[in-house]
């Protein structure tokens, strides 16, 4: 009898505990966020819900009462934008990886270790992201404006909504080379040639995490929430081709 | 209230892409169209069935097969190499060609049902006044036709003119060449540039309507009941 009352508390209070978290995911991050989710869910009652779409798209979507209760962007922007409507609970902004371009190119021995390709200029169209739409997109322009090869390769360029089109651009053969996103080339286990972009030719691309309204006083939000900033969600991103910003050193949210 | 240099490039470009579209369309649509209504042959119903198939299938997919077929390493774009020419994609003529087969069936499908609708009779009795073939098609035919061929035209202009996921696809945004009116008001949403965006999309909803009146009208005063 008494097993059968302690049996009855587990179920009423899986009940009561269990619940569920929609996440609004920016595209290019669907696939880590996919994997911390599974390994969330194994030691958790909680259970994520992944939408995704273009940090744009969602943004306007969450301003208009979508029912999402956190918000990976892709950018630091939006994500600050929310906070400062009122959309997202303030003081929940966090990097939670930092985006890496590099110059690509499917074909083996065609991008140089050094990014030469883009001052010899021996390719018909080199593929981007639209840099007023993706930070990825900015992060190119950034890199040829230093290079001061922006202005002569206009009439080359191609450019993807964002970073998926402009690497499907590349993998098709429709333009040479182009510059998409290290996970993107590990994700897709893409062999080739690769220019690794050093740092300091372009911006950080931040891509921002916040809490939002609607996920505040859920417990299932609030706990995954966390976990996104723990030590094992960290290691996922790492090994998918972002950066994370060092432990507790979140200085540069103010930015 | 005024548009930017880049956004009236990106009116005047889909204008442009609409009427060489539809233009080119008239002059493939019609044969095809005449064949379909008159043939008696077994390929009527698999033609008839491709002609119609880019009203039931996403842009996205048309696009998608596009950029492979036509780029570098698919049959069709590989055979342009060869022959010494540019790849399609990412180009206007690349946009005219994915437009026209976009649109084909909003060309197709008035015409061949306005050119059902005459029937054999008034061509017998053409035939009979020693009328030529062409001159049949085109004292009788065409007049009688006359409301399938505007709705073809306007429809075929129109869609070309709402065209968007294809050339998203495809076309790689580059201004004055692939940036059209509807991935311009997609960009100016993304980019949470919300004024630029309604100034665009109300611009295109008037169009939109007037064009649909405007069909209705005309064909409420022919009282043919050709087209659809």
């Amino acid at each position: 009898m008494n097993y059968l009352v302690v049996v009855a508390l587990v179920c009423i209070s899986q009940v009561a505990w269990a619940g569920s978290v929609t996440v609004a995911v920016a595209a290019n991050f669907v696939t880590p966020a996919r994997q911390i989710a599974e390994a969330f869910q194994q030691n958790s009652e909680h259970t994520v819900v992944i939408s995704s779409g273009s940090t744009g798209k969602l943004f306007a979507q969450i301003e208009h009462g979508a029912p999402f209760d956190l918000f990976l962007a892709a950018d630091s922007q939006r994500p600050r934008l929310l906070e400062q409507n009122g959309k997202a609970v303030s003081g929940s902004r966090f990097t939670y990886a930092l985006g890496k371009i590099v110059l690509w190119s499917p074909r083996p021995g065609y991008v140089d270790e050094h990014g030469d390709i883009l001052k010899k200029g021996s390719f018909k169209r080199l593929a981007l992201a639209s840099p007023r739409l993706a930070p990825y997109g900015l992060a190119a322009q950034q890199v040829m404006k230093k290079l001061g090869v922006w202005v002569g390769l206009q009439g080359r360029l191609v450019q993807g909504e964002n970073i998926a089109q402009a690497f499907q651009f590349v993998i098709s053969g429709n333009a040479s080379l182009g510059f998409v996103a290290l996970a993107q080339i590990r994700a897709a286990g893409s062999p080739g040639s690769v220019w690794q972009i050093p740092g300091e030719l372009y911006q950080p691309i931040r891509q921002q995490a916040v809490l939002l309204q609607r996920g505040k006083n859920s417990a299932a939000a609030n706990t995954f929430f966390h976990y996104l900033q723990s030590g094992e969600a960290r290691e996922i991103i790492r090994n998918m081709g972002y950066e994370v910003v060092a432990s507790g050193d979140q200085s540069h949210v103010a930015e | 209230m005024s548009l930017s240099e880049t956004d009236i490039q990106a009116i005047w470009l889909t204008l442009r892409l609409a009427s060489v579209t539809t233009l080119l369309l008239l002059l493939v649509g019609t044969p095809l169209a005449w064949w379909l209504a008159r043939t008696r042959s077994w390929l009527k119903q698999p033609v008839a069935a491709i002609t119609a198939l880019p009203l039931v299938l996403p842009p996205t997919v048309l696009g998608f097969y596009l950029l492979i077929l036509l780029g570098p390493n698919g049959p069709v774009g590989s055979l342009m190499l060869d022959l010494g020419l540019d790849t399609l994609p990412f180009t206007f003529p690349g946009l005219v060609v994915a437009s026209m087969i976009y649109s084909l069936p909003f060309m197709v499908q008035p015409l061949q049902n306005a050119f059902s609708a005459i029937g054999d009779r008034p061509l017998e009795v053409a035939a009979t006044l020693r009328a030529s073939a062409l001159d049949r098609f085109l004292t009788v035919v065409i007049p009688l036709a006359r409301p399938g061929f505007l709705t073809g035209i306007v429809l075929a202009f129109a869609h070309t003119v709402g065209e968007f996921g294809v050339i998203l696809m495809i076309g790689g945004n580059i201004p004055g060449e692939t940036h059209v009116l509807s991935v311009a008001i997609y960009d100016h949403v993304e980019a949470l540039d919300y004024r630029n965006a309604h100034m665009l999309s109300a611009g295109l909803l008037a169009f939109s309507f007037l064009v649909i009146l405007l069909l209705n009208l005309v064909n409420k005063r022919t009282h043919q009941g050709l087209g659809q």
